[in-house]
Order: structure tokens, then C-alpha cells, then sequence
């Protein structure tokens, strides 16, 4: 960053104060959708609300014992996290072996990025809706497709077992965002790294943990922090698919954490209680990232530290 | 078959965001390539390359299948139906307010990706082009945001609205993009800062004002940067299930938002809720709701490609 550098003295009065006119659109958002909601949020969460009258009580700390007491949190907490586990590193590695194809495609690279980016442009409420029709457990083309090959498939979107990896299964045919960002940061790979490397007999697997995945290590990083925040709030996907039809029961094995979050809020009007789950979800959060960055400032390559 | 037509035909023609530099080079080795014979590795490249690409589209073209089949059908699997029912998309438009949930999401589409990309735009060039106090430690405020779940500011965001009395109407699926919206500030910024600042500051002997140095040079330069947030927040809106199901699911159906209509058509139609499981009317409307997407990929396709490629640069 180079003002850091350029930084002068002094400022300019009139340009600072343009400057400050400039990015109050910004200020005023932060202060009301950001700052205040995270306030008003914290506040809520010790509160209870009465949706009726408007009227907010301090409540201390019972909504966050109510947290503990409420069995379905720590079930929809386990199930999300059981979920951020599976999908992640698959994401992960799925999204980098096609990247890896296309880096290495001469005819057609074109072609095969646009078809795999597809599936990004797709509505969620359309995937859905195709996906429920795919992972039917008798008629579904995925479990026809199994059959081919001899497999007797699962009753996906019934069998308890089975619904949050029907889950990864939409996600992983959604990767291509991911995709794009590895092939990006493949694309920036010194070519002459490799031929430096040929030269010294490394074969591909040896160039492939010896320099394609350090120089890769920033995009590595950035995609599992942003794909575990997407995770552990997967919404659309679970509610559209199990949880849209209220006369409906279904298993609590695909209560997803944003999913009970979303019904004590805005079907209990629990906002008390939603409130401090949503906090309960950021401190997760903040301390996964934080240990996310830890980690990483272990392992990531930045080119600046040549 | 027809919605992967248009989209495919200007990927080839289209450089890959960071494909520029890369451009020469590949122009001197192509016809040596052509020459050479495929090695088994190519081969095997290939065959991956058409695996995955048939997987990727076998769901796409089934929902146009699944969409022209009678109702007892659409579960058959055939890519090709066995009975060709095209009055489906003659009597969508009567089953399902289909129209009004299209026209409504364009409405709020082309109002929230608007409203962001400029007010995005005024606040980047802020950061970029003035000195001021605090400047760095705000802009890192600013990446902070990035990391904030939405889910934590749901219910208050939603009492605000409430308060303000906007419950029920369009108001808050873009109210907030007025104010700007990390990413795109973070992704403008970048473009401003690669302009040369004697431009602004020779526009500035000349008498020009500071907004003038944004709206008459930085802004038409910028067009690039603006398309791209202008797409991906279109693409973010029309999409946008959760936000509609909250603040439009009580209100009259023919407010909904296209996502939210296709939800509710699919409780509609569906046997356990006492439907007659018509679900061709659901992959017409599932159709024609990815469709537009579809579209606006195929013209901005580099734009697409290079959003996303620049959120994992920032990271």
C-alpha cells in the first residue's frame, strides 16, 4: 500500500473534509446496519421482547440459558458443524482438481469454464428445486446413476443419515465460484518455477506440493475462511428442502443452525432467543477465523516476503 | 438445450481475466501444438475435462426436459420426454403469478444493483483519491465488515425496518445498498488507486471540483469496475431467497420476488401439502427464473470471472 509511504504531515483541510463527504454514505450504513444492529442485537439477546406491545424487558442472562437448556440448539449446532466438516475440504479439494484441469486444458479452456461456472448463475431456489427431484430416493437420476453401477442408493431427502450430505452434494455442484479463485492464483504460478524444476528431475506430483500448493497457500487460505463462514450458515439449500413446507415434519437431522435461528425469529418470534444465538454463532466464528489466521500465517506463502 | 447455446458461444472469444499477459505467449505455442500428436496425458485431460462438463450440465438440461413433460413425467429421468407437453408454458402464467414475481425481482434487481455500484463507487473513490485522518483505519473497518456474518444482524436489521415501517414491501431487499457495500468498495478502490493521480491533479489546476474529478473523470473510467458490481449485485438480488422469505412470505403473493414464488409453488404442488404434484409448472418457473442469469452471463462473462477472482486477491 503506498500511501503509507506518500503519507504527508499535514492535511489538507478542504480535501480532507471531501474526503469525509465522500464515504459518509459508508459511515452513516456502518453506523446504522453494522454498529447499531450489533449493539441492538447484543442488547435484544439480553432482553425479552414482546412482539406485541413492542416492549423490551432486560432479561439478563435467560436467553442464553434458555441456549443451553433448549436441546435443539445443540442438535442444530452439531448438525452444522458436522456439515462444515464434510462439505469444506471437499469443496476444497473438488474446486482445486478442476481448477487444475482447466489450468492445464489448451483446446476448449474457454468452453469448460463457462459450462462449470453454470451452476454459479443457477438461483438456489432453482438448484433446489431440481435437486429435490434428483436426490429422489426411487425415481432420482443420482440414485438411477448409482444403479449403473451397481450401487443400491439411499433414500437421500428421507433417511435421517443422509439429508446433510444431499446438502454437499448441491454445494459441490455449485463449487465453481471457489474454482474460479484457485484458477486465478494457478494462472499467477511463475511458469519458470516449473521448468526450473523439471530441470532438476521433479516429477509432477513433487512440483505439485513443492511449488503449485505454496504459491497457492493465499487463495488456499482465503477459500477455507470464506467457505466455513459460508458453511456454518447455510440456510437456503436446508430450509428450501426440508424445512419449506411447515405441515411437514422432518428430521431433525437436518436442522441446520441458520435454519433454527430463522424459525425461533420469524415463525416463534423468539427474538430474544434468536438474538443470542446469533451471537453464540459469531463468537464461533470470530474464534474459527481467528485460529483459521493463526494457522495460516504458519503456512501461507505471500510474495511480498521474498 | 437451448439455454446452453447462447451462453457458450462468446466464452472462446472472451480472454480470461488474467489470461492478457499469458496472451502472447500462448499465440507463438499454439500452432506448434497443433502439430504435435495427443499424448495420453491429453487424452486423459480431455476425457476428465467432458466428465466433469456433462455433470455439470446434466442438471440443467434436465430441468429444460422436466419443464415441457407432462406431470406424471417429471420424475421419469428422460432427457428427451416421452411426451412433449409445450402448453406448459402457455398455462404457467395462469397456474402461478409467474409474470409479477419476474417483473417484481427485475424491479428490485435493477434498484439494488444500481444503488450500490454508485454509492460503492462515490465511497471507494473517497478512500482512494483523498487524504484525511483515519482514512486507513476506517478502510480496514471496511474489510472487517467482510467477515461479518449476516445472521448476526438479522433480527435487528429486521426490527429496524419494522420501526422505520417498511415491514412488507420492497424497502428493505435494497434499502442498505444505498449505503455502500464492502466488497464492492473494496473491489473500486483497487481501480481507482490504478489510475495516475496526475489526471486528477492536472483537472484540478484546470479548476475542476472534487466531485467533478469523480463524476467527469474517475466514474467514466471506472465502467469496467462499475459493470462488474453492477452484475454480481444483480446476480446477488434476483437471487436473494432468505431476505424475500423474511420480509415479503406474510404479505400478498403477488408482492413475492421470483426465488420466494418458486418456493412457494413448490409447497403448492406438493402432495404432502395437499397439492396435485403438477411440478412441470415448477421447473417452467425454475426455468425461467435461471434463464435471465443464463443470459447475462453469456454477454458478461469476464466480469463474472473477474469479481470473483478479485474477492480471493483481497484475501
Amino acid at each position: 500500500m503506498a500511501q503509507t509511504t506518500l503519507k504527508p504531515r499535514k492535511y489538507n483541510r478542504r480535501e480532507a473534509l471531501a474526503g469525509y463527504l465522500f464515504i459518509s454514505p459508508w459511515i452513516i450504513g456502518f453506523l446504522i446496519f453494522t454498529a447499531g444492529t450489533m449493539v441492538y442485537s447484543l442488547v435484544i439477546s439480553f432482553s425479552r421482547y414482546n412482539l406485541a406491545t413492542n416492549v423490551m424487558r432486560p432479561a439478563g442472562l435467560d436467553n442464553y440459558r434458555a441456549l443451553l437448556d433448549d436441546p435443539r440448539v445443540a442438535t442444530s449446532l452439531g448438525n452444522t458443524l458436522f456439515y462444515a466438516v464434510l462439505a469444506v475440504p471437499l469443496e476444497i479439494c473438488f474446486a482445486l482438481f478442476l481448477a487444475l484441469l482447466l489450468d492445464r486444458a489448451t483446446r476448449g479452456a474457454g468452453f469448460f469454464r463457462t459450462v462449470y461456472y453454470l451452476p454459479k448463475m443457477t438461483p438456489m431456489v432453482a438448484t433446489a428445486s431440481i435437486f429435490l427431484l434428483l436426490l429422489n430416493g426411487n425415481s432420482g437420476a443420482i440414485n438411477q446413476g448409482l444403479r449403473f453401477f451397481g450401487i443400491h442408493g439411499p433414500q437421500w431427502l428421507v433417511d435421517p443419515a443422509w439429508m446433510k450430505p444431499s446438502i454437499v452434494i448441491m454445494s459441490l455442484w455449485g463449487v465453481s465460484g471457489t474454482m474460479v479463485i484457485f484458477l486465478a492464483a494457478l494462472k499467477n504460478v511463475p511458469r519458470d518455477l516449473y521448468e526450473v524444476a523439471s530441470l532438476d528431475g521433479a516429477g509432477p506430483v513433487r512440483k505439485f506440493f513443492s511449488i503449485t500448493l505454496p504459491m497457492i497457500s493465499g487463495a488456499m487460505f482465503f477459500n477455507v475462511i470464506i467457505l466455513t463462514i459460508y458453511a456454518f450458515q447455510v440456510f437456503d439449500q436446508a430450509f428450501l428442502l426440508f424445512w419449506r413446507d411447515q405441515n411437514n415434519a422432518t428430521s431433525e437431522s437436518a436442522l441446520f443452525y441458520a435454519v433454527y435461528l430463522f424459525q425461533q425469529a420469524f415463525r416463534e418470534f423468539n427474538f430474544g432467543f434468536a438474538a443470542a444465538m446469533a451471537w453464540v454463532l459469531f463468537v464461533i466464528l470470530l474464534v474459527l477465523s481467528i485460529i483459521q489466521v493463526k494457522l495460516g500465517n504458519r503456512f501461507v506463502y505471500y510474495e511480498g516476503e521474498r | 438445450m437451448a439455454t446452453i447455446g447462447p451462453s457458450t458461444t462468446p466464452a472462446t472469444a472472451l480472454p480470461f481475466a488474467d489470461a492478457a499477459a499469458v496472451a502472447p505467449a500462448e499465440a507463438i505455442e499454439r500452432p506448434a501444438r497443433r502439430t504435435m500428436r495427443w499424448s495420453v496425458g491429453q487424452i486423459a485431460l480431455t476425457v476428465l475435462l467432458v466428465f466433469f462438463a456433462v455433470l455439470f450440465l446434466y442438471p440443467l438440461v434436465w430441468l429444460v426436459a422436466a419443464s415441457l413433460k407432462p406431470a406424471g413425467q417429471v420424475f421419469d429421468n428422460a432427457l428427451i420426454p416421452h411426451t412433449w407437453q409445450f402448453s406448459n408454458y402457455a398455462n404457467v402464467w395462469g397456474e402461478l403469478p409467474l409474470l409479477r414475481w419476474i417483473v417484481n425481482s427485475v424491479a428490485i434487481a435493477f434498484i439494488a444493483a444500481t444503488a450500490v455500484s454508485i454509492s460503492s463507487s462515490v465511497v471507494a473513490f473517497g478512500f482512494a483519491y483523498f487524504r484525511f485522518p483515519g482514512r486507513n483505519i476506517l478502510f480496514g473497518l471496511v474489510l472487517a465488515t467482510l467477515m461479518l456474518p449476516a445472521s448476526v444482524t438479522m433480527v435487528p436489521t429486521y426490527l429496524i425496518w419494522k420501526e422505520a415501517g417498511f415491514l412488507g414491501t420492497w424497502v428493505p431487499l435494497f434499502g442498505a445498498n444505498l449505503f455502500g457495500s464492502a466488497f464492492y468498495i473494496f473491489l473500486q478502490r483497487q481501480f481507482f488507486l490504478g489510475l495516475p493521480r496526475e489526471l486528477f491533479e492536472a483537472a484540478r489546476i484546470d479548476g475542476a471540483s472534487y466531485w467533478q474529478l469523480f463524476s467527469r473523470i474517475a466514474m467514466p473510467l471506472s465502467i469496467p469496475s462499475f459493470v462488474i458490481v453492477f452484475l454480481f449485485e444483480f446476480q446477488a438480488s434476483w437471487n436473494n431467497f432468505q431476505a424475500a422469505l423474511i420480509y415479503l412470505n406474510s404479505g400478498s403473493v403477488d408482492n413475492f420476488t421470483a426465488p420466494l414464488g418458486i418456493a412457494y409453488a413448490m409447497t403448492k404442488y406438493s402432495p404432502t401439502a395437499g397439492g396435485h404434484a403438477d411440478y412441470q409448472y415448477v421447473m417452467v418457473a425454475a426455468l425461467l427464473v435461471t434463464l435471465p442469469m443464463l443470459v447475462l452471463f453469456s454477454f458478461g462473462q469476464r466480469y463474472f470471472i473477474e469479481g470473483v477472482a478479485t474477492q480471493g486477491r483481497k484475501g
